[in-house]
């Protein structure tokens, strides 16, 4: 039997109660791509969400039937038989407010001006986007979920979800993510913002009505993320000093390996994302920060928290180190909220969350199995 | 189904029901180098504690959460750091105080944690052992079931050893169970009990 989730379908919502964003501003209406598989019970009580990271979207698992090369972000875990199993899970994969996937965000057209909305698209928190994925979820009749999972900028929705809505979450997947960005991690997201707006194509993000992409900024912006989502031994490994020609060709060419790989990663990036989901999602990320409002103590930023956790790390995330993960551990357990905690040791830095690997899917389904008996009992 | 699982481990593992005797119905529990869980899931069954486990194989980290227990990877050798001070009424350590480096700092480290801490361990003194080294050989037993070339026990003891290394420093014990082959041993403990379970707290 395949364990692939199979052909898939997106599905859209349309919503006309007016969505106020933590910034104040105002979206009146909104439409939310998603797509589901496996079958909701009959209880309702058997429901996932997924939450994407950065680059993410709603294309979770399985294949279009138009287009089957274009398999799901998270094929390798979400799947009959795989840890999560849509076998006993209905699982839901939405593109987020504000990208470029089909959900409305800065390249759709504003309906009061008939214009792109570009900069002029609120500027999105991770609470909003929870507030938004729990009207979807009412929508789809479901008012707790089994679990809420993701990594990284994932994670950390998975995380806002068990505070923005405590009783409408019964487990909280939170895979390399922090309970914040350093100071650091904001650097780089700057960085990568800065690459887009100097772009002379960006045009103030007007850029649809100029009929240009500002390829450049977003090409050199992918790349500076990417080396940050690997480490230093797997890009030695994959690598190392490995010239394209052989030889040293005394010119600024792609020479070496590690040249040729970024500018691939980045012209495709730039071929399909939207310069201004960028600049939102890496707001949304630096702005994330559940302690904040509690005096900077992550401790009382989870007082009202009633799920069960779980807390992944990979050894080589030096973007969302171990340590990280550690402090949200240890705001649950000040909480008395029931956590488990596993620090995977994996070569593939950040982007470790993405890959097949043994002991990583292990856990997760063992403790998603967990969560299955508990509805199946 | 988890009764009969409860009387199974207890027969496997008689420092298990040793320990949950002196646990009250409730108490909150931090079970250093919890292996699969079992301990935890023993005492969550028969006294319904609130319990996290610290362990650092991937394997019993996976074991752990097949058990429904919580479990938190980490090393021991490198501290409690992640945990508050007095944020546990109980912190144990079964039979694996003699497999830490930082023997003294664990201990210290389980008494910041935990209000009291629960220790069981291997008796190096027990005359079996005492046996198989005055004919010249390192003890191997049931309860030291290793080589010595592929042990992971480093620092073992004897229960006077371990009641010396208390008073130095200035725990006070508050409880023994001394015992072999599952059965208690009231007669010269230190030469006829294969194994010791202990519960202590900081003096004064």
């Amino acid at each position: 039997m395949s364990n692939s989730a199979g052909i898939v379908s997106a599905q859209r919502a349309t919503f006309d109660t007016p969505l106020v964003f933590r910034s104040g501003a105002v979206l009146p209406s909104y439409e939310l791509v998603y797509e589901t598989y496996g079958t909701l019970n009959d209880a309702k009580s058997n429901a996932i969400l997924i939450c994407h990271a950065l680059s993410g979207n709603h294309h979770v698992a399985g294949r279009y039937a138009n287009d089957p090369e274009n398999v799901g972000w998270w094929d390798n875990m979400v799947g009959p038989g795989k840890p999560v199993d849509t076998g006993k899970f209905f699982v839901i994969g939405l593109n987020n407010l504000g990208g470029c996937h089909g959900s409305t965000g800065p390249s759709s057209l504003n309906p009061e001006t008939g214009q792109p909305y570009g900069t002029g698209f609120p500027v999105v928190t991770v609470e909003d986007w929870v507030e938004s994925q729990a009207r979807l979820a009412d929508r789809l009749g479901i008012k707790q979920f089994a679990a809420v999972m993701g990594g990284s900028l994932g994670g950390m929705q998975a995380l806002q979800w068990s505070l923005s809505f405590p009783e409408r979450v019964r487990h909280v997947l939170v895979i390399a993510a922090a309970p914040h960005l350093t100071a650091e991690n904001i650097a780089f997201n700057d960085v990568a913002r800065n690459a887009i707006l100097t772009d002379p194509d960006f045009h103030g993000g007007n850029f649809y009505q100029h009929g240009v992409v500002p390829t450049r900024g977003l090409r050199l912006a992918r790349m500076l993320g990417h080396i940050t989502y690997l480490s230093d031994d797997a890009m030695a490994d994959k690598f190392g000093r490995s010239l394209r020609s052989g030889k040293l060709g005394y010119n600024y060419g792609i020479e070496f390996e590690i040249e040729s790989y970024l500018r691939y990663q980045g012209d495709k990036f730039a071929a399909y994302f939207d310069a201004n989901t960028y600049l939102l999602m890496t707001k949304a990320l630096d702005y994330f920060d559940p302690a904040r409002a509690c005096d900077d103590n992550l401790d009382k930023a989870f007082a009202d928290a009633r799920a069960d956790f779980l807390v992944v790390s990979f050894t080589t995330d030096w973007r969302f180190a171990p340590e990280r993960s550690r402090e949200i551990v240890s705001a649950l357990l000040h909480n008395r909220r029931n956590v488990s905690y596993a620090e995977i040791s994996s070569a593939h830095g950040h982007d470790s969350f993405l890959m097949q690997h043994e002991h990583y899917h292990n856990v997760m389904r063992v403790y998603l199995e967990r969560i299955a008996t508990e509805f199946s009992a | 189904m988890s009764a009969h699982h409860s009387i199974e481990l207890a027969a496997a593992r008689p420092d298990f029901a040793a320990i949950a005797a002196w646990i009250p119905q409730g108490a909150s529990v931090l079970d250093l180098g919890c292996g699969d869980g079992s301990l935890l899931r023993y005492l969550k069954e028969t006294r319904h504690v609130r319990g996290y486990g610290v362990e650092i194989s991937d394997e019993n980290i996976v074991a752990c959460i097949r058990n429904d227990v919580n479990v938190i990877q980490g090393d021991l050798d490198s501290g409690l750091s992640g945990f508050e001070s007095n944020a546990f009424d109980y912190v144990l350590l079964s039979q694996t105080l003699q497999a830490t480096r930082h023997t003294e700092a664990l201990v210290q480290e389980m008494l910041r944690v935990g209000r009291e801490g629960i220790v069981s361990f291997p008796n190096f003194g027990h005359w079996k052992a005492r046996l198989q080294v005055l004919r010249g050989h390192m003890p191997v037993s049931d309860e030291l079931p290793y080589q010595w070339y592929d042990t992971p026990n480093v620092h073992l003891c004897t229960l006077r050893d371990f009641e010396n290394f208390c008073a130095d420093l200035h725990v006070q014990i508050l409880d023994r169970r001394v015992m072999t082959n599952g059965g208690g041993v009231k007669l010269l403990p230190n030469l006829l009990g294969s194994m010791a379970v202990y519960r202590f707290r900081r003096a004064g």
